[in-house]
């Protein structure tokens, strides 16, 4: 299952960067049939292509859009989530440094469908190479009149957090504030960047946008499953034999993902388990992986898409090690801003170094997961949650080799 | 008005209020750390989670606005297993070493541990470590290990005074609440941080380990610091009179008064308690002569001041009042003068510096009754009795209070007024450059030492309560006055402050009506103010 690639369709030019290349590939036709349409319409197609937030919650794009109250008077404001930090994850880098006109298009015409004039890129801080490509695109834009009438894009650069990746994180951020995630309600479309109604969308989604104006909503929504339209973009490291982006429709499998586009397993080695949606998403073992990987479905595998991570381990991995990595990183990025996720990251994270260093204790795991299980869902942000997913999974699922190093 | 039931007891609430200010409506304390109520929301502790009928797990009741029909269960299991949780998160990484903490005793980790936790410690890894015993200010000290991350004080900083010292810097479990580069936590209301402190990590400099906060009283108060008169408690330590020096006041604490001063108090106003204890206190009366003073009894000061009020002829005699003396004070002296027809009295004394003042609470007058004073005809300029006494037509002059020395009067003037008179009697709470030169020093009780009530600036009269015994002999003014009048053949006509209050309230128009019941314990405005015709 190969498929029409759609996003990565210029990948191969190494002039794709360029205004140049994105015209001569059919550039900036969407924009020119979107100027025709109205607002609504553009928000009606989007709504129809079934296209969902690809930075990690899933939300239907078009529904997001609508939550843009009718009445607003003062500004508007789209923001642009390239604040790319989930482990595992490596797409948005991808697009801002070889096809940046695709997200300047897919802004245009998203500020047109909610009304806004002026944009926040948020490109993560260490993505300094992304962040040239998409300064100068925007600057080649400007000079080509595609920006700066009616509606202007400021790149902004993040310092390194993960948590400025959170939207609501993202908008203090932004505002030169600590990044830390807002109190919802109010949500950002009533009450966001600067007190204005605002759309955070993440830089892979918006680039799908011109491509659903271009070819239609049918076109896209077919691309996909029922409840997800098009295609994405895959990150897949670890042990496999190509480690890449992989574009491909969301009703691929895990299975074809690894074994038929990133080569199967480094060495031919075993697969011992995947983590299918950045390093927030549960884990899934080596026999679970005949699962497409749309929203819904790895919903329904008792995981998550979040941002199409996907991390391969073999048998060489020690679940425990892993868990204990992915925990430091918890503990280490967690803003400190409530109570829960703040104290718990920090102590989970030292319950699993010591189940490394062969000092855990029997009642070290069942802590661990009654703490998961009662601060999920206590906290202000999202954040903690994507914690709770690899501690409850990876000692659920590998309860034998955790307990292995405890009881030594 | 949208109508809910909490805990199935049916309530209506303004629009607007949030879970926690509706349960309260309905007599339920909803547990809490980071909200306040004139702070801004911020949601950080996720100790208030309440359940609402239909909503898949258990919400902040602080960020939720109460609606029409809402069904909220503060009780249920899964709310109780919430707040157990969260009382765990919150003490894994604090120090459990209550017996060396001055929070001990008012503690909200300490109470609601008790109400909400008391489950088995897990956590045996070691705890984070931060700085401990950290000057933030000349008031406040800040232990970084017993801060819960509540931002009570940084919104304190950033939304009441507007002055942003203090941050929380870091992330995760090492966070900690510290002053931004090259400031000070210093701006006149620094030590309000500490009463809104939950937790034992900020502490007042003044108070910390004097005395365990079990052994002290309280007393509803008024502030005597200036024109505002904002409620307070007074903390008296008498069970241990050996700690703290002797100090019999510990601290002032704000009391709520939303006409007032909200929940607020300023540093001048809180720590400016300290002369009730000094040294300087006068302890007894005494007369002076031929420069040896010694010790008198108050039969003899009062026969003295009495036979000089007989003896001398009405503009013979000067009196400086005080805009520092209660209503009840004012008021005694007011009838005496009457009796005695002496004319040549004031009561205001310019201060060397002006009084500062801000747009929060502190108002450049100084003094706690200055309106009052006025409004009961004492409230004049004290230059004409001064002149008067420098133009030998005094035989005598009673001083309340004031240190003259001090005033922004010419000091040359001052002492050619004090050596021009025959009888200088001086009533006040300290010894000062005035009572030096006084032939009658009669000792007064300090505020926190007997009842009154004082008129602020706006025209509330509010009423402040005997937190200790007066020191030594010392009297309240209206009880000196009352044995000076019954002297001069007067019946005597009180045994308590509230006497006085009665009879002013009967005589002075702006006080019909009022009485110590009526004041109660947020006051109430005297006839024809301006916060009465305009309310707020």
């Amino acid at each position: 299952m190969t498929g029409e690639m759609i996003l990565t369709r210029n990948f191969a030019r190494s002039d794709a960067h360029t205004l140049r290349a994105y015209l001569e590939t059919g550039g900036y036709r969407a924009w020119a049939k979107a100027q025709a349409m109205e607002p609504t319409a553009i928000l009606e197609e989007v709504k129809r292509s079934n296209l969902r937030g690809l930075g990690g919650a899933g939300f239907p794009t078009g529904t997001k859009w609508s939550f843009i109250p009718k009445s607003h008077a003062g500004p508007v404001y789209l923001v642009i989530n390239a604040d790319e930090g989930e482990p595992g994850t490596f797409k948005d880098r991808y697009l801002l440094e070889r096809d940046p006109h695709a997200l300047i298009e897919g802004m245009l015409i998203a500020a047109r469908a909610i009304r806004s004039a002026t944009a926040f890129v948020y490109v993560r801080g260490e993505y300094v190479e992304p962040w040239r490509r998409f300064s100068s695109a925007v600057q080649e834009a400007y000079a080509a009149q595609y920006l700066g009438h009616g509606f202007d894009i400021v790149v902004h650069r993040g310092a390194g957090a993960y948590i400025c990746g959170e939207e609501t994180g993202l908008i203090s951020s932004l505002e030169g504030k600590k990044g830390w995630p807002k109190l919802k309600p109010p949500f950002p479309a009533i009450k966001g960047a600067f007190g204005a109604p605002t759309i955070v969308n993440n830089v892979e989604t918006i680039c799908h946008v011109p491509h659903i104006v271009n070819r239609g909503a049918a076109w896209f929504a077919a691309l996909g499953t029922k409840t997800q339209g098009g295609t994405r973009m895959y990150s897949v490291s670890g042990r496999v034999a190509r480690p890449g982006v992989y574009e491909a429709p969301v009703s691929i499998t895990l299975r074809q993902l690894i074994y038929e586009r990133a080569g199967g397993v480094t060495g031919n080695g075993r697969l011992k388990a995947v983590v299918p949606g950045g390093s927030s998403a549960a884990i899934l073992t080596a026999d679970e992986i005949d699962v497409t990987m749309d929203v819904d479905g790895l919903k329904n595998a008792g995981t998550m898409a979040g941002s199409a991570g996907v991390i391969v381990m073999d048998e060489t991995v020690s679940i425990p090690e892993a868990l204990m990595v992915v925990a430091r990183f918890y503990a280490h990025e967690s803003c400190g801003q409530c109570t829960p996720c703040r104290e718990s990251t920090g102590w989970i994270y030292k319950i699993t170094h010591r189940i490394v260093e062969g000092r855990g204790r029997k009642e070290d795991l069942d802590t661990i997961l009654d703490v998961a299980k009662r601060g999920a869902g206590t906290t202000i942000c999202a954040f903690y949650d994507g914690a709770v997913g690899p501690y409850i999974s990876y000692i659920e699922k590998f309860r034998g080799e955790f307990e292995a190093m405890v009881l030594k | 008005m949208p109508r809910l039931t909490v805990n199935g007891k049916q309530i209506e609430v303004p629009a607007g209020t949030n879970l926690i200010e509706a349960a309260r409506h309905a007599g339920v304390e909803v547990p809490h750390y980071c909200y306040h109520p004139s702070l801004s929301i911020a949601g950080q502790c996720r100790l208030c989670m309440v359940d609402i009928e239909k909503a898949p797990r258990p919400t902040i009741a602080c960020n939720t606005v109460a609606a029409d029909g809402m069904v909220v269960l503060t009780e249920t299991d899964r709310v109780r297993e919430t707040r157990k949780s969260i009382m765990e998160f919150h003490l894994i990484n604090h120090p459990l070493d209550c017996p060396v903490c001055d929070q001990a005793g008012e503690c909200w980790l300490q109470i609601y541990y008790m109400q909400h936790g008391l489950y088995d410690p897990r956590m045996t890894d070691e705890k984070v470590h931060k700085p401990k015993a950290v000057p933030l200010g000349p008031h406040v000290i800040l232990d970084a290990e017993r801060c819960i991350l509540c931002s009570r004080c940084v919104r304190f900083c950033d939304e009441i005074t507007g002055t942003g010292e203090l941050g929380i810097f870091e992330r995760g479990d090492h966070s900690e609440i510290g002053l931004f580069p090259g400031t000070e936590l210093d701006n006149k209301y620094s030590g309000n941080v500490v009463d809104i402190c939950p937790v034992g990590a900020l502490t007042d400099r003044d108070f910390r380990f004097q005395v365990r906060v079990w052994y002290l009283e309280t007393a509803k108060s008024v502030c005597a610091g200036c024109a505002r008169g904002c409620n307070i408690e007074v903390h008296v330590n008498r069970r241990r009179p050996h700690h703290a020096e002797g100090r019999r006041v510990a601290r002032l604490k704000p009391r709520v008064n939303a006409d007032v001063n909200q929940w607020w108090i300023c540093d001048a106003g809180r720590y400016g308690f300290g002369f009730v204890d000094d040294n300087d206190r006068l302890l007894a009366p005494t007369r002076r002569e031929g420069g040896t003073s010694s010790d008198a009894t108050w039969d003899e000061a009062i026969g003295a001041v009495a036979a000089a009020l007989r003896r001398l002829s009405p503009d013979e005699v000067g009196v400086i009042a005080s805009p520092r003396m209660a209503n009840e004070d004012l008021f005694a002296l007011r009838r005496l003068l009457d009796i005695c027809a002496v004319r040549r009295v004031g009561a205001q004394v310019p201060p060397r510096v002006p009084g500062d003042e801000d747009h929060i609470l502190i108002r450049a007058d100084k003094n706690p009754n200055s309106l009052g004073a006025e409004l009961m005809g004492l409230g004049g300029d004290a230059r004409p009795v001064l002149d008067a006494a420098r133009a030998r037509q005094l035989k005598c002059l009673w001083i309340f209070g004031h240190d003259l020395m001090a005033s922004r009067w010419p000091e040359a003037e001052v002492l050619e007024a004090l050596r021009a008179v025959e009888t200088i009697v001086f009533t006040g709470t300290n010894a000062n450059r005035t009572s030096e030169r006084a032939h009658w020093v009669l000792p007064a009780a300090a505020w926190v030492e007997r009842d009154g009530t004082y008129t602020n600036f706006e025209g509330r009269v509010q009423r402040f309560r005997q937190a200790v015994e007066p020191l030594g002999q010392a009297l309240a003014e209206w009880e000196m006055l009352d044995r000076v009048l019954a002297a001069l053949g007067e019946a005597p006509s009180a045994t308590r402050a509230e006497h006085w209050f009665r009879r002013l309230a009967t005589v002075v128009p702006a006080f019909a009506g009022l009485s110590y019941q009526a004041l109660g314990d947020t006051g109430r405005l005297v006839a024809g103010s301006v916060a009465a015709r305009a309310p707020r």
